[in-house]
């Protein structure tokens, strides 16, 4: 038993050794893919999934002259499988470049870990230290931040919806709570006020409880994720408050969750870094192919990989398609600077987060089918807002109860 | 005020759905005298199953019918089979049924993949009805009636019936009814055939309302336990009023005490278990 | 006798310079990992196996000493205070789940500590401005003991097999003991005992808080093996794991949760490369082995291939209940 265990580990170990040491230039790059596909979050997951294999699918799985190939963990959605999964994919597989994980608890129990490795990541993840605070120096998000959506969306709240009294609800986890504090602070800052905080467990089978203890409002702002806003939308209106009007960041009403919706979902307003609809040719590409291959319309999570697909080909042309130098890598990843993507142009700051447009959406039915029409965009948005970069980094990252509401009623 | 009525409503759906659950629990229980901790994993499967035949064609209700009698057929093999050959021996038993759950839910998986599914409300039943000012979603007051229809039901089974004659007795005593000439282990076979076809039905119909996701057996299990052991193993009228209590505790308890919702919850399983172990009508203790 | 201790020693060997010639870090902290489980594994099967008393709550103790010294450390106090605090609260919680569930055996005490469990659970996973709910608790560094650094996967290693040599030498002198001798008596005969004037429940109880103790050190392992716990490690779901590594090695022996511990985390982790669904794998083991070698996989192992060997007039050992027929030695 002992001699069949030992063969085994040794003959292992003997071909992780070969793997590590000789990287030629034939051996194709390996990129990582860390995803969800089990629980509330697997909606996003299995997009992220679909919007990688799209756009490697389109070049034809070569990115600056070098062949790459893919591989997939599951997290399962929770901060110790993003661990687990993360380490096998850098010790045992010896991944290149890591892209993922979806959500943002995931992110900041790896990020540590996968910054010492020294292993580029590429996260939607919108944890917001991880790009301020505590810098990753080998992470670059194409994606947003918890809050960079939600700041344009309070600002159209109190400015074109004219809203002032608020309830918030979201999942009780860093998303959420991040998303909520981001939409808080500029609708206070602008003289609104948030009556009402409500934060359901992630894996929640009714929300009913929750939506009783909304109260009198003018909006809601929600932050859900996954297919957690099926759900939740679909209560709010089976409990009679459609004439609330009902806003959102991006998870909340992502495109590729209209599929699953009806009439519930019809004059909710979102916040996103995307839209099926936007008229670049990658993003008409990519719709046509996600539509023919998965009979669904690309959201973010989807669209955040096909980009990061994007800027991997980008930083391999400028290395020559070499990997090795990860330190040479991760400086190409940052510089990357892309018009022709399906978000539009965008660069990354010097933190390694995204800056780009933001649409405002409203849903509605548009020859039978539910559309998220843009009606505002705003250009250039940073992960600060409008606030002096500095004065925003000396303030306590974005939490559960931080900004302090002060205008909770009971 | 309107909040509490929203809420009880919602109880007293959560209640009707728990009863269809932890009926065929306790009864399991008090009959086989083995916590069935696949129970929770019946839920869910009749669940997805539902959703497999409504989308296959068959319309809401003929699904949910169909997935209870396909769990009927599923858990009486798995009684015969597995179950039959560790008899008499409870704690084994026990570990059967907890190492099967993590097979039926992995199969699930496998099958149905991690994406969580909202069936749609079955059609005429969507919508709401408008009481004082106060909003009741039809589907959740049809749950209710479906639930106290299927209590009644049972009631007239067990307690004016024959076989509810039987399987009281081997309830009561399963030694002495062998002894008179009831065959106990076909009634074993009956009963679990029959526990998991409720809680097949019971997840059918609660798709719209609650969702089915992985995990949804590790959440209804719990509370299945709960809802007996507070009722009394063995005890339809426990099962019921437990349900609705439970109901009750789950849906004000998540509402006004978010961070000890939990805690509510199982602190009264607790103190049963350890107070008064026959629970509130069972005969006989855990 | 004497090739079961040279194959222990062998093993020892192995196991002493397995960074050597296991040289990635991946398998290195999967050998770390199936250490520190056995150990848990180990304090689990002293009431079950040796108390006959099956407990499905035990991740929750593995837990709370994860939890506290977690946020004892995020509190900014040093590793010995966060360590101590931790034992202690276990021992604690040990004691409370104890006079808790030892008003019954059997089921009951089934039904009691799975109640226990999950109540923890419902705290850490819900009370979030204690415990940071689903976000978990990062755990910023490793301690020092003697000054030496344990950020590396080897020297972690090593730690942890020393805490394992302990943990095995403990439960040695444990079963060797007067004292285990009349554990295993409760279990085989309490009744008798009790003529005896032996105070059963005292010694339950004991036998309780030894393993709640190194329940939490092997939980202490675990959180400073990953850096990082949360609610995921108090579930249902890891306390029926745990049981399963103790009865899939066996009850019978010291090192049957050993090997129960090292085919559970192998599974979880390296199968999983290569098989999807390894839950669906667990659960087949763990139903094969209830029903085909319910004294767990080794001497099941053994006796169906001496029993192969043999001729037909040697009686074949009826499946026995793991849980009542435990260990005599």
């Amino acid at each position: 038993m002992a001699v069949d265990r030992r063969t085994f580990l040794a003959g292992t170990a003997l071909a992780s050794l070969r793997l590590s040491g000789a990287c030629a230039q034939n051996a194709p790059a390996r990129i990582g893919l860390l995803t969800v596909k089990t629980g509330p979050l697997a909606q996003g997951g299995n997009q992220m999934e679909q919007g990688i294999v799209t756009f490697l699918k389109e070049k034809n799985n070569t990115l600056g002259g070098r062949k790459v190939e893919l591989i997939s963990a599951d997290t399962g959605g929770n901060p110790a499988g993003a661990k687990t999964k993360a380490q096998e994919l850098i010790e045992r597989d010896h991944v290149d470049v890591i892209i993922g994980p979806l959500a943002a608890f995931e992110l900041l129990a790896i990020t540590d870990y996968v910054e010492q490795a020294q292993v580029p990541i590429i996260s939607l993840a919108a944890a917001e230290n991880v790009t301020q605070r505590h810098p990753n120096k080998f992470l670059i998000r194409p994606s947003a931040t918890s809050a960079q959506c939600c700041h344009p969306m309070a600002d159209y709240a109190v400015k074109e919806l004219k809203l002032k009294r608020m309830a918030t609800i979201s999942e009780d986890f860093a998303f959420g709570h991040e998303q909520v504090a981001g939409f808080q602070r500029v609708f206070e800052d602008a003289g609104g006020k948030i009556v009402r905080k409500l934060w359901p467990p992630l894996v929640t089978p009714d929300y009913t409880p929750f939506i009783a203890e909304i109260g009198k409002v003018d909006g809601v702002f929600m932050g859900f994720a996954g297919s957690n806003p099926l759900k939740f939308v679909r209560a709010y209106a089976d409990l009679g408050l459609k004439d609330t009007p009902l806003t959102g960041g991006w998870t909340a009403m992502d495109d590729a969750l209209l599929k699953s919706q009806g009439d519930e979902a019809i004059g909710v307003y979102s916040a996103h870094f995307y839209s099926s609809d936007l008229d670049t040719p990658s993003n008409k590409r990519f719709v046509a192919a996600m539509l023919k291959d998965y009979d669904n319309l690309p959201g973010g999570y989807s669209a955040g990989m096909y980009i990061a697909g994007q800027c991997i080909e980008a930083a391999l042309e400028k290395t020559g398609g070499k990997v090795d130098d990860k330190i040479a890598l991760m400086a190409a990843l940052r510089n990357v600077s892309l018009t022709d993507t399906p978000r539009g142009p965008f660069h990354f700051d010097y933190l390694g987060n995204v800056v780009g447009d933001v649409f405002i959406r409203r849903c509605e039915r548009k020859n039978g089918k539910l559309v998220n029409t843009i009606i505002k965009t705003y250009h250039d948005v940073s992960q600060f807002w409008t606030y002096d970069e500095k004065w925003f980094l000396t303030e306590p990252v974005y939490s559960r109860d931080y900004p302090p509401a002060k205008n909770l009623e009971q | 005020m309107s909040i509490l009525l929203i809420l009880a409503v919602n109880s007293i759906a959560l209640g009707g759905v728990l009863f269809l659950l932890s009926a065929g629990f306790s009864l399991i229980f008090g009959l086989m005298r083995i916590p069935n901790l696949m129970h929770g994993s019946f839920f869910m499967l009749g669940a997805y199953l539902s959703v497999s035949f409504a989308r296959a064609g068959l319309g809401f209700w003929g699904a949910a019918l169909l997935s209870c009698a396909a769990m009927a057929v599923i858990g009486g093999v798995i009684e015969r089979v597995l179950l039959r050959r560790l008899a008499g021996q409870d704690l084994a038993q026990v570990l059967l049924t907890l190492a099967m759950s993590f097979i039926i839910a992995d199969v699930c998986l496998m099958i149905w993949t991690g994406d969580p599914i909202q069936p749609p409300t079955p059609s005429g039943l969507q919508g709401a009805i408008r009481v004082f000012s106060v909003i009741f979603p039809i589907f959740r007051l049809v749950i209710v009636l479906i639930a106290v229809t299927i209590a009644i039901a049972l009631w007239l089974l067990i307690d004016w019936t024959r076989l509810g004659a039987m399987i009281r007795a081997g309830v009561d005593d399963a030694a002495i009814a062998r002894v008179v000439g009831i065959r106990v282990s076909r009634l074993f076979t009956l009963v679990f055939c029959l526990g998991a076809a409720l809680a097949a039905f019971g997840g059918a119909i609660a798709g719209p309302f609650l969702s089915i996701y992985p995990g949804l057996d590790a959440d209804m299990l719990p509370l299945a336990l709960i809802v007996v052991i507070l009722g009394g193993i063995g005890s339809l009228l426990g099962a019921l009023l437990g349900s609705f209590l439970i109901g009750f505790l789950y849906n004000f308890g998540q509402a006004m005490f978010p961070d000890l919702a939990y805690v509510i919850l199982f602190l009264p399983m607790l103190l049963v278990l350890v107070l008064r172990p026959q629970g509130l009508f069972g005969r006989t203790p855990a | 006798m004497t090739a079961r201790k040279l194959t222990l020693a062998a093993a020892l060997v192995v196991l002493a310079t397995l960074p050597l010639w296991l040289v990635s870090a991946f398998y290195i902290n999967i050998a770390t990992q199936i250490l520190f489980w056995a150990i848990a594994a180990a304090a689990l099967n002293v009431l079950v196996g040796y108390a006959g008393l099956v407990s499905l709550g035990h991740a929750g103790l593995f837990g709370i000493a994860g939890y506290v010294a977690a946020l004892l450390l995020g509190a900014g106090h040093g590793h010995p205070v966060a360590i101590l605090a931790a034992l202690v609260a276990t021992v604690a919680a040990s004691a409370t789940f104890a006079v808790l569930s030892l008003r019954s055996t059997g089921i009951g005490f089934l039904m009691i500590t799975l109640t226990l469990g999950q109540i923890v659970w419902g705290v850490a996973y819900r009370w979030a401005s204690l415990t940071n709910g689903d976000n978990g608790v990062n755990v910023a560094s490793r301690p020092t003991p003697f000054g030496v650094d344990l950020s590396s996967p080897t020297s972690f290693y090593y730690a942890t097999f020393a805490t394992f040599l302990l943990a095995m030498a403990m439960m040695a002198v444990f079963v060797r003991s007067p004292f285990g001798a009349s554990v295993r008596g409760t279990r085989d005969q309490a009744t008798r005992m009790n003529t005896l004037g032996y105070h059963v429940w005292l010694i339950r109880f004991l036998a309780f808080l030894f393993s709640g103790l190194w329940t939490g050190i092997a939980g202490l392992l675990f959180v400073y093996y990953n850096e990082f716990v949360s609610p995921q490690v108090l579930a249902l779901q890891s306390s029926a794991e745990m049981l399963l590594m103790v009865i899939a090695g066996g009850t019978a022996t010291l090192l049957g949760p050993v090997v129960g511990a090292a085919i559970v985390v192998i599974i979880k982790n390296v199968a999983s490369a290569y098989v999807e669904r390894w839950n669906l794998l667990l659960g087949v083991i763990f139903v094969v082995i209830i029903i085909f070698m319910p004294e767990g996989l080794l001497p099941g192992l053994t006796r169906l291939w001496r029993t192969h060997r043999r001729t037909a007039s040697t009686a074949i050992a009826k499946g026995s209940v793991p849980i009542s027929e435990g260990p005599t030695r």
